[in-house]
C-alpha cells in the first residue's frame, strides 16, 4: 500500500508498472484495476484552460493512507493499492489522480478502486481552482457519483 | 532539566475559498472550549459558512468538538480532489 502527493505532472501507466515490478506480491496480482482522472478543458459549460490544486498537507496524507487501509478492512482479498495525486499548477489532459488496486480474483480490485475514488473525492482535503475566461474561481463542490 | 509552558496555544488554519474569506491562511490562539469558539475567536465572530468542514488534530470534527492546547484546527470548504 503507498500513497503520494506530488507536485509535478507525472506518467500513471509508468507508475503502475513501477510499483508492480517493485512490489513482492507481483506474482499474486490476477487482477489490477485503475481510475485515472485527469484534467478537463471545460467545466459546467465553461472553458477552463488551467487549474490550481491546493491540499491540507498533514491531512490529505493521513486520509490517503487511512482510506486504504479501511479499503483492504472491506475486501481483505486486496493484495495492494497505490494512490498518487497531484497538487500545485495543472493543465489540460494532465492526469490528477491514480488509483490502483490488486487483487487475486477482479472483484476486490474493481470494487476497491471504485469505493476509493469516490471516498478520495469526499473525504480527502484538497480543492481545485480553475482558470476561466472570466477569471480564476474555486470549484464549489464535486459531481455526486458521475 | 524541566521545560517551562509558558502559554496555552491552539493552531487555527484556514485553507481554499476560506482562506481567501477570511484573509488569514494560519493563527495562533491563546485559548478556546470548542472549534468554533476557535472560529469566533480567529475570525472576530465572522459568519461561518453553511457548509464549512471542520478538522481537529487532522481527523474530520464539529464546531461543538472539544478543542486543547497545543491543538490544531482548520476551516475549510467542501473538498473538490479527485
Amino acid at each position: 500500500m503507498a500513497s503520494h502527493i506530488i507536485e509535478s505532472s507525472f506518467d500513471p501507466w509508468q507508475r503502475i508498472q513501477q510499483h508492480q515490478a517493485e512490489s513482492n506480491l507481483a506474482k499474486q496480482f490476477g487482477a489490477t484495476a485503475t481510475f485515472v482522472g485527469s484534467m478537463r478543458d471545460f467545466n459546467d459549460g465553461d472553458d477552463v484552460s488551467a487549474m490550481t490544486l491546493e491540499h491540507y498537507p498533514a491531512m490529505t496524507q493521513r486520509y490517503l493512507d487511512k482510506l486504504e487501509a479501511d479499503a483492504k478492512q472491506q475486501w481483505p482479498a486486496l493484495l495492494d493499492c497505490l494512490i498518487i495525486h497531484r497538487v500545485g499548477d495543472l493543465n489540460p489532459s494532465d492526469p490528477i489522480v491514480l488509483i490502483a488496486c490488486w487483487s487475486a480474483h477482479r472483484r476486490a480490485a474493481l470494487d476497491a478502486t471504485s469505493w476509493l475514488i469516490e471516498a478520495l473525492k469526499t473525504q480527502a482535503p484538497f480543492w481545485k481552482k480553475e482558470t476561466r475566461q472570466d477569471g480564476a474561481q474555486w470549484v464549489e463542490k464535486n459531481t455526486d457519483g458521475h | 532539566m524541566q521545560e517551562t509552558i509558558n502559554h496555552m496555544s491552539i493552531q487555527v488554519k484556514f485553507f481554499a475559498s476560506l482562506r481567501e474569506k477570511v484573509g488569514m491562511e494560519e493563527l495562533s490562539i491563546d485559548a478556546a472550549v470548542t472549534a468554533g469558539e476557535a472560529w469566533n475567536i480567529a475570525t472576530d465572530n465572522a459568519e461561518a459558512p453553511d457548509n464549512m468542514l471542520v478538522a481537529v488534530n487532522l481527523d474530520y470534527a464539529q464546531l461543538n468538538t472539544a478543542v486543547f492546547d497545543g491543538d490544531e484546527v482548520a476551516f475549510f470548504p467542501p473538498v473538490t480532489g479527485g
